[in-house]
């Protein structure tokens, strides 16, 4: 070995020097391996441990989460799971936000119109009156306005009846006195109910036309529906009215759909489907109240003129000019507005058109 | 004061709808609505268990927490009861019920619910005891004659057990430590809280 060259030494030290190496990750890497095979072997303990289980707590484990068994018993209202969980969610939901925050939305909402009222007052027509008079609401548009706005009222009272009758009326009636008028109001809101639901389809097919949103809207927002100083351009429908049409299409129709899952239970829904239906039902259902209680407002006591088209079908021109512009616009060109018969000039028939200021 | 409860032992219990048959001729429940039932779990497997099920006079019973007319009633027996003069059968304490305890007759059209039916545990109504008006509402009042329900009384294996909590408790008890195995008071959490 004394011949080797310095070269071949240095070969040999890092041959040597590399086993060492390897030799230390191979041991360190084992030494951490090993180590873990005990997890292995709990992990496959442990399944055949749970082979092992006790059967009896693994049956009322899921008797506990809702299982069902057999049962010879039958009728509409037998169920064959021995405890129903979601029933117990139900009522805390029902008895505590439901009923404790919810009857809020319409006291703001009240609130809100009265500093509104007391701050703004009437919404006015600013220019003098002519006297000339278009239509605006045919009468089968005031027909389905008013039967909806009926039933509405009607469901509305029935409705908040069952839910905070308890709370607020049987101090006052006492239990007997509340019973009877609860069995009227039950029985009344499951039979208007779905008649009202067919008033909201039509009303959402006649007028859908009417309520796409567009670009006149955006501006009518941002100009507050023309409450402030600038005058607020506005179609047939202006912004708000076509919030007000979604509101009901999208919220409303949620209302009705739940309302029948509630109305007919011979359909196959289970209790689940029947609480959840019950508490959309509840909260937008009172959501929709409080804005009834903004658009009934703005159509009565904060708008001059607006109470007009819905009850005679014909607004003045000047309301038309101020709330409507575009709309009226439009009729003029198409030369399709509609005078009361009053203000017709008796002559041949031409389609109702009439020039603008010959009255 | 007794705090009357109903336990069914699941080892005793067979399936034999006993208890079933002598509520409905006891206090003539109308067809279709079942006071009480038989639920059998892993039917026909190994470990069947069956269990008869009733309502369990809760002591915080959701049914009356929901109902829009208040009117259930818990009695000093600790019976949960209701007032078929008040109810107007909207079905809440059906929603509500743990155990599917409330029925209801169907009336007239639409499938609409009559007023709810529910096991009174043999004691009846609000009407005075024993009277037709309180037969023909509620069923049979046991227990203004110092009976027990007619179900359990009517257990051929003494499965179902009803009476005041703590005898009930003693009863099944004594079996468990015959038997040695762990006790099933099933529902007695649910209905009566922790530590019951």
């Amino acid at each position: 070995m004394t011949t080797a060259s310095p070269h071949t030494n240095g070969r040999a030290q890092n041959a040597h020097r590399r086993a060492m190496i390897w030799s230390l990750v191979l041991i360190l890497a084992g030494a951490m391996i090993a180590p873990l095979s005990g997890y292995v072997y709990v992990a496959y303990a442990q399944d055949e441990a749970a082979w092992e289980t006790n059967p009896r707590a693994e049956t009322w484990r899921d008797v506990r989460e809702g299982e069902g068994g057999y049962t010879s018993a039958s009728g509409p209202y037998v169920t064959n799971n021995l405890i129903q969980n979601g029933g117990e969610n139900w009522r805390n939901l029902r008895n505590g936000p439901v009923a404790g925050i919810v009857p809020w939305f319409m006291a703001i909402s009240l609130l809100l119109i009265g500093g509104f009222h007391a701050i703004h007052g009437r919404n006015r027509i600013d220019q003098p009156l002519s006297g000339k008079k278009l239509l605006r609401w045919r009468p089968w548009e005031r027909v389905l306005h008013w039967f909806t706005a009926i039933t509405f009222i009607i469901l509305a009272i029935t409705g908040l009846s069952l839910l905070f009758g308890r709370a607020v009326l049987i101090p006052l009636m006492g239990h007997a006195g509340f019973a009877v008028w609860a069995d009227f109001s039950k029985l009344l809101h499951n039979f208007i109910g779905p008649v009202f639901t067919a008033g909201v389809l039509v009303m959402i097919i006649a007028w859908v036309r009417y309520n796409i949103p567009d670009k006149v809207d955006l501006d009518w927002f941002r100009k507050a529906g023309g409450m402030g100083k600038q005058h607020a351009s506005a179609g047939r429908m202006n912004g708000g009215e076509k919030a007000w049409f979604w509101f009901i299409a999208i919220a409303g129709g949620a209302v009705c759909i739940t309302g029948l899952v509630l109305d007919f239970p011979g359909f196959g829904q289970d209790r689940g489907a029947m609480q959840l239906a019950n508490l959309i039902h509840a909260v937008v259902g009172i959501a929709w109240v409080a804005l009834a209680f903004g658009h009934i407002y703005i159509g009565t006591a904060g708008t001059e003129g607006a109470f007009e088209g819905m009850a005679t079908g014909y607004v003045s021109e000047e309301w038309a000019a101020e709330h409507h512009d575009l709309w009226l616009e439009e009729l003029r060109k198409e030369n399709r507005i509609e005078r009361p018969p009053s203000q017709t000039s008796p002559g041949p028939i031409t389609g109702g058109a009439t020039r603008p200021g010959s009255s | 004061m007794a705090r009357m409860k109903f336990l069914c032992d699941v080892e005793r219990c067979i399936e034999c709808n006993a208890c079933v048959t002598a509520c409905k001729n006891e206090n003539e429940v109308p067809w279709g609505v079942n006071r009480r039932r038989v639920i059998t779990l892993d039917d026909g497997e190994p470990g069947e268990k069956s269990v008869s099920v009733a309502c369990m006079h809760c002591t915080d019973a959701p049914c009356a927490a929901v109902c829009p007319v208040d009117c259930f009633y818990t009695t000093t027996d600790g019976l949960v009861l209701h007032d078929k003069d008040l109810c107007i059968g909207c079905g809440y304490c059906f929603y509500a019920c743990p155990f599917g305890a409330p029925q209801f007759p169907e009336e007239s059209a639409f499938s609409q619910r009559g007023k709810m039916d529910k096991c009174t545990f043999c004691a009846g109504g609000p009407e005075d005891d024993n009277t037709d008006a309180e037969y023909e509402k509620y069923g049979a009042n046991r227990i203004a004659e110092g009976k027990l329900p007619a179900c359990a009384e009517m257990c051929s294996t003494k499965a179902l057990l009803a009476g005041d909590g703590e005898l009930v408790a003693d009863i099944y008890l004594k079996r468990v430590m015959q038997r040695s195995g762990r006790p099933d008071t099933w529902g007695w959490q649910k209905a009566y809280g922790a530590g019951v």
